[in-house]
């Protein structure tokens, strides 16, 4: 049996199934983004004045994109997933020998895949309104992957237990949103009291944004190693959750 | 002969505390045609769930090949092909692309994949539909995919459960032949129905299954040959007179159908003789209805036993 082409195909699926509906998923991001720097950036934003010492266009910029990312690498996988659940299509990869982590791996990728290649077009956008300046590439890649890693997982988990698509939005709704608004998007969280600081850094998203900030404008409210780590623990944590479900076939096997 | 599939005291008891199977032992043969028969709720996708691992047993063994799915699940996996119940396919992908990522999961090369695709869509008429979503195919041309899909990674078992239902006649034959082709080909062909026809004109060996219990497993022949009796249809020209024949069971339906029930022992000869003899003209004659089904209707009205029980009983014996 040869796993990679297993992953080859999962990952084929997702990327030909989000590609399929591009008006749905990588449209919609581009709209709301300009919207993002028209509102907050041009018209608010040149009253707000700078921001972690750049001008808050520049400043909210590497926030937006990674929004973009999480969100769009949550719901690819979500959906998807939770579609193949619905229309049963998912037991095309469980009566075959494809290992879990393959299973796992290929709607990760694809989650990963449409969460960077919104990141792409909203980079692209953000060119319309800003001058981009990358500090460090190496650690803004580092950063889009792993960070889509963890929330391809995350939508991955919340579509094993869905019963409804209901269920697919309660999550992104009620936690991802709120997480994000509050992850140093649109502001330093520097300027925050020093207990809503210590609060803050509780909210994963937080490390995201940093890292992702520091990689465009070396700036950032948190120590990339511990921005790092934070990310790596997630990703083992979801990861494993992830792989615990499926082998024992939660919202998969009777 | 090898063994393709063999279960042993296969139990299954849902969340609910159902007992969907309650210990099912059977025994397929490399290259056999075989029929899983049963009523509605009998256990027969269960048990094929249990040995594609949709569905996770509470107790016994499956051995593809001789290799256990409790152990060496991939490679089980590896020899089956699924042709499910229910449509299971994404209704928005075309055709083609829902084939090669199925062979694709087996490991099959996309070349390679690409050309078992034309093969199998042209095989069974649908290569013109190759681009097109499948929700855009009839039901019969649905039926025919999930055909095509299971053979991606040419298995050595197909199963096939209730593959013919809702499919008009004409298809239903069509897939009759090309299934027998395959099992020609030495492709083993595990098949569940409600058509009693179908599985009398495919299938060599038959079990047939029943609350969770098999209650006949043996081959078509001498399941057939267990009937004693068979009836006939004259349609005759009509006549006013009432029929009468001697030795032998009939029924005057109306004024040009009569009906007989003749036993192994008794020729044909003797009724033509009796209605010739009594000036009546038989235009054609057919067998009443599908011999299999009277067998199959007193099977499973037949009270049942459970592992437990039968053995009692043996050992009692």
């Amino acid at each position: 049996m040869n796993n990679g082409i297993a992953l080859k195909s999962i990952l084929n699926k997702e990327i030909q199934r989000f590609m399929r509906i591009w008006i749905q998923t990588l449209v919609p991001p581009a709209i709301t983004i300009s919207l993002y720097f028209i509102i907050f950036g041009s018209l608010i934003g040149s009253r707000i004045g700078e921001m972690g010492g750049f001008d808050y266009m520049s400043f909210i910029v590497p926030g937006l994109i990674m929004m973009s990312v999480i969100t769009n690498s949550y719901s690819n996988v979500a959906s998807s997933f939770f579609s193949a659940k619905w229309q049963r299509n998912v037991e095309e990869m469980l009566v075959a020998p494809v290992p879990n982590w393959v299973i796992v791996a290929g709607y990760v990728g694809g989650g990963m895949a449409r969460g960077i290649l919104v990141g792409l077009i909203v980079t692209l956008v953000a060119l319309f309104f800003v001058d981009i300046h990358i500090h460090n590439i190496w650690v803004v890649i580092a950063t889009v992957s792993l960070t889509s890693a963890v929330f391809a997982l995350g939508g991955l988990i919340n579509a094993i237990f869905a019963g409804s698509f209901d269920d697919i939005s309660i999550i992104p709704t009620f936690i991802l949103t709120p997480l994000t608004y509050l992850g140093g998007v649109f502001y330093s969280i520097s300027l925050l009291p020093e207990f809503w600081q210590g609060v803050s850094k509780v909210n994963p998203i937080v490390y995201m944004v940093n890292a992702f900030r520091y990689g465009f404008l070396g700036v950032s409210d948190v120590s990339i190693t511990t921005a790092f780590v934070v990310i790596g623990v997630f990703i083992t944590i979801l990861f494993t959750v992830a792989m615990t479900l499926i082998s024992k076939g939660i919202g998969l096997r009777s | 002969m090898q063994k393709a599939l063999a279960i042993s005291g296969l139990e299954k008891t849902y969340k609910g505390g159902f007992q969907a199977l309650k210990g099912i032992d059977l025994i397929v043969e490399k290259g056999d045609f075989f029929a899983l028969l049963g009523p509605n709720g009998a256990g027969k996708s269960t048990t094929i769930g249990v040995i594609t691992s949709l569905v996770n047993k509470t107790a016994g063994t499956v051995k593809v090949f001789g290799y256990d799915i409790a152990t060496d699940l991939e490679k089980a996996k590896s020899f089956l092909g699924l042709v499910p119940q229910e449509f299971n396919f994404n209704q928005f992908e075309p055709l083609m692309n829902i084939l090669v990522n199925q062979a694709g999961y087996y490991g099959v090369e996309r070349k390679v994949a690409v050309q078992r695709a034309e093969k199998y869509l042209k095989q069974l008429e649908l290569w013109d539909k190759r681009h097109d979503a499948a929700r855009m195919l009839s039901g019969g041309m649905k039926r025919r995919l999930m055909i095509a899909r299971a053979l991606m990674h040419e298995p050595q078992i197909l199963i096939l459960d209730e593959p013919t239902a809702g499919v008009d006649i004409e298809v239903r034959r069509a897939m009759w032949d090309f299934l027998r082709e395959l099992n020609k080909q030495g492709i083993t062909i595990i098949l569940t129905t409600h058509y009693l026809e179908e599985a009398e004109m495919l299938c060599r060996n038959i079990a047939i299954i029943n609350h969770g219990v098999i209650v006949e497993n043996t081959d078509m022949k001498s399941l057939l040959a267990q009937l004693d009796i068979e009836s006939f249809v004259f349609d005759l020209v009509p006549t006013h007179k009432p029929v009468q024949l001697n030795d032998v069971i009939s029924r005057q339906i109306d004024d040009h159908t009569l009906e007989v029930d003749l036993t192994k022992k008794q020729s044909l000869n003797q009724v033509f003789a009796q209605l010739s003899a009594q000036q009546i003209e038989v235009l054609s004659m057919r067998n009443k209805s599908n011999r299999l089904e009277a067998l199959f209707v007193g099977l499973i009205n037949r009270p049942t036993l459970s592992k437990e029980q039968t053995e009692e009983v043996t050992n009692n014996e």
